[in-house]
Formats: C-alpha cells, structure tokens, sequence
C-alpha cells in the first residue's frame, strides 16, 4: 500500500461517523496536494483534514482516531497521539484554572502519567481510586514529560478492577561520569515530614536546625549517547560503595571534614561502568539496583562492530 | 522535545587517534561564555570525553606551580591530560599514581597552537580515577562501537558536523573506522589468551 493510500484510509475511516467519505476520495485530494502542489505530506495530512473538519462542523480535539490503540502509560513517548487506556485515578489534585474540570494522575502496572479534562469537554467527573477504561486521550508532552488530554470524544467506562499501580521503572546504563554536590555524607531537615538536604546547616524552608546524617549519591551515567541523572538513596549508596552511613560519619570526624566521604566515594566509582533500575522521579532514576556489567564479550563486540 | 530542560553535555567516546586529529574548535553561539566544542573528524561535536586507558608516564611540567602532564595510552595512540590548580583531584590522583596503571578520565577537549603553528589537542580533566581492565576493555569495545556509528552516519544528508568536518579537515574517516575495527580485532585475540590462561575456570564453568 502506498504511504498515500494508508493516510487516506486513516482519515476516511477517522470520519467514518460524521461523514461518507471513500478512502479513494481523500486519495485523490492528498495526491493532488502532494504531486500537483508539491506540499509535503504531513501538511497535506493536515490541509484534508481541516477541510473534512469544517465539511462535518467538528472541532479538532472531537476527532476519533480510528480505533486509537490502547497503550501502557509509560510507553507514551511521543505527543498528539490519540490513544486508549486502562487506568486508575490515583489521585486528583486542584485544577489552577476555571478551564480545568479535573487534573491529577492515572496509573496503570507500567507507572503513573498526568491527566487533564477541560470544562468545556463536559465530561463526567471521575473519582479517585477508581478503575477505567479510558478511549480516544491524546498525548501531550511539556519539557519532555508527558500527560494525556481527556476530550469530547472521551469514552469513559467505568471497570470492575483492581490495577496495581506500576513505578515508571527504568534501567539505565554507562560511565559514572560525574558525582555532583550534595552526595556522599550530608545533613536533612529532622523536622516532620520535611527531608530537604540541608545547606550549611540550615534548610531552606526551617531555618537552622540540628540535622539529621544520611547518605546519598547523585551521579551521572553516560553512555557517550545519553546522560542519565541517578541517585543512590543510603541503602544502595551503602550497597554500591561498602561503606556505612556510620563508618562515613568516622571518616568525617577523623578529617574534621564531611566532603572526604564523597571524595573517598568518588575515586572508587568515577569512570566504572553501571547499569542501574528503579522508578524515575522527573529527570531523575532512583536506583533501587545496582551492578557493574562486568567482563565485555570481545568477540560479540566485534561481530556487532562489523555488522555497522 | 524531550531534553528541553538544562542538558549536561555528553562525554564522546574517541579513540586517541581521532581525538589527536581534532584541532578545529568552534562555538555554537556568539556568547563569550558559550561551551567550545572540538570538531571529531568522524563529524561530531565534542564538549567533553571519556576514555579509559594506560598511564605510561606523568611529569611535573609546571613552572611556579604543579602543572601535572600524563600520557595515556589507548590501542591506537597517545592521550594527553594536564592538571594544575584549577583541577586539583586530578592533579593530585596524578602526583600519587605510579605508571603503568589503567585509568579512566573524563574532561574537555582543549587545542593549543604551537610555535611552528601546528596544533595541538589535550585533555583537561574533570576527573582521573584508577580502574581495572575490565572497564578498559569495556571502553574499548564502546570507542570502537561509537567511532563505526560515526563514520556510517557521515554521509547522511543533513549530518551538520561531518559536512563542517569535510570542510575543515583533509581527513578520511575510513582510516579511524580501520583503526577501530583493528582495537576490537585485537581485544578479541587478546580474549582468546586469556582464556587459554584461566583454562581451571573454564573448565568449572559449564557452556552457558
């Protein structure tokens, strides 16, 4: 089938409820725009489109994909997708705007992804904890996270499940290339609820305090291709570096000095290979797994390297 | 697009011989305070390098102070790092080591021309540390997994910086593709020995 005809059926079967349009119809004007007009593909994907919009008096966001594919969240990577889901509301936060009907997250076993319905898409308002199935979302993406758009054309079913709710998890892998400031022995803010790593003894939302020790890695992982930001939290530091938030605090006290903890963690990890998983929280993987690759197949490699 | 937030820059993976080639450094802003990048004949920007290989020598070349100079060797040539007081880790991991010693730098790219106005590329480094070769052999096998990648792309329409590449340089990027594919060639008859060495291993070790 020609790249032409697929878009052609697309949209003739996008329009399918609200208008009698032939997949050889629209063939026939994206071709025209193409060939005759020189207009690229995607622009002329578009122009038809707009046209059979106003032709059925139809917003943009009413327009089903034909048969939108049900995806995981986590798998969402790319924007203005429309798609289908089967989710729980995790939870729903407080809409900043009158526009805003409900905002909050959806979760299903790959993770959890932001949700909005608008006002004006007069939707039914879902309930937290509960499960859905969610048809025709569309995906939206801001600073490369990703949320999904709830729209007129919404199909909300409410369904009698329980959906463990996943932990974005990821597995990363490269150079630990870089140990950035406030890793290796440091001081949080004891007060309740509040675990804000302290800056010269005081915290930006409680002032001086007493502080409390912890361990922590922040790193960087580079694989010459990509750089991921990771951290360790005290367990995997302990796990990855063999030493104990007690037997940093001695090496602290015998150098009158609490940076030598990160400094001692440096020259053992710095330039060693990792590959790491755990839930990503924003830019950030939080490993709950560590471990070094070890030995590289040299033949494997070579075979791999004459094949490029 | 993903990645709009602030990015740190990605350390290349280079074998020493392209990386000796690559003395035309450019900016990609006229801001005084805009990264450098050195031009990779392969046809890729670079801000920052890792690379893992042997420290044959080290010598204090500085004046009034310490100014540490280290050559580390890879399977095609001569890294070289210098260290002073703006880089005191590294400077001082390189007052303390005792050559041969397998090490991994991570560190920028910096070109200077010298009095017969060749120039000369060198590494100031973020960071040296001790490794075994295992991450040796690893880095090898990724330099030469990355450099092939780069010389593939290099005659892709729209490839920016082999086009700058072409421009700049008289190199052809076949020989660092030669020079790649013959460092993997000899990791994997060096892997062939080494096995031959550790035969009570192999011999516990059923075929996976």
């Amino acid at each position: 089938m020609s790249e032409l005809r697929q878009h052609a059926e697309e949209i003739a079967e996008q329009f399918s409820d609200q208008l009698d349009v032939s997949p050889d119809e629209v063939e026939e004007r994206l071709e025209n725009l193409v060939t005759e007009y020189r207009v690229p593909v995607d622009e002329a994907r578009r122009s038809v489109i707009n046209s059979y919009l106003d032709d059925a008096g139809m917003e943009r966001e009413e327009l089903g994909r034909g048969g939108s594919e049900e995806v995981r969240v986590n798998d969402i990577d790319e924007d203005e997708q429309w798609v289908d889901l089967r989710v729980e509301l995790v939870e729903l936060w407080e809409p900043r705007s009158d526009a805003i009907a409900q905002v909050g997250l959806l979760g299903d076993e790959s993770g959890t992804i932001k949700f909005v319905s608008f006002d004006t898409s007069e939707l039914p308002e879902l309930e937290e904890g509960q499960a859905y199935e969610l048809t025709n979302v569309v995906t939206d993406e801001y600073e490369g996270r990703y949320s999904v758009k709830l729209n007129r054309t919404t199909g909300i079913t409410e369904i009698d499940e329980e959906i463990e709710v996943g932990d974005n998890a990821e597995t990363v892998e490269g150079a630990l290339v870089d140990i950035q400031s406030g890793s290796g022995l440091i001081k949080r803010c004891p007060e309740e609820d509040c675990t804000r790593v302290l800056q010269n003894g005081r915290c930006s939302e409680h002032g001086q305090v007493e502080g409390e020790f912890d361990l922590r890695i922040k790193g960087v992982l580079d694989d010459g291709e990509e750089v991921h930001e990771v951290i360790f939290d005290r367990e995997a530091t302990e796990e990855l570096t063999g030493m104990t938030l007690e037997e940093a605090k001695d090496m602290a006290m015998d150098a009158l000095d609490t940076t030598v903890v990160a400094e001692d963690m440096a020259g053992d990890l710095l330039g060693r290979y990792y590959r790491v998983s755990g839930p990503t929280l924003g830019r950030y993987v939080l490993v709950n797994d560590a471990e070094e690759p070890g030995q590289i197949d040299a033949e494997a490699a070579l075979v791999k390297a004459r094949s490029i | 697009m993903s990645g709009s937030a602030p990015t740190r820059e990605v350390a290349r993976r280079v074998f020493a011989r392209e990386f000796n080639d690559a003395g035309y450094t450019f900016k990609e802003s006229d801001d005084e305070r805009a990264p450098v990048y050195s031009l990779l004949p392969t046809g890729e920007s670079a801000n920052r390098v890792f690379f893992v290989g042997t420290l044959t020598e080290k010598e204090d070349v500085g004046d009034d102070s310490e100014y540490w100079q280290g050559r580390i060797v890879d399977p095609t040539g001569t890294f070289f790092v210098y260290a002073g007081q703006y880089q005191p880790e590294a400077a001082s991991t390189l007052r303390d080591l005792e050559p041969p010693a397998y090490v991994a730098v991570v560190g920028k790219p910096r070109t200077y021309e010298t009095d017969d106005g060749s120039i000369n590329v060198s590494v100031r480094p973020e960071s040296i540390t001790v490794v075994d070769a295992t991450v040796r052999d690893r880095w090898v096998a990724e330099a030469a997994e990355r450099t092939l990648e780069r010389v593939a792309r290099f005659d892709d329409e729209g490839n920016e910086y082999a086009r700058m590449a072409e421009e700049e340089y008289d190199l052809d990027p076949e020989t660092y593709k030669a020079a790649a594919l013959s460092a993997l060639e000899e990791l994997a008859s060096e892997g062939t020995e080494s096995d031959a060495g550790d035969a009570t291993d192999s011999a516990d070790a059923p075929e996976a």
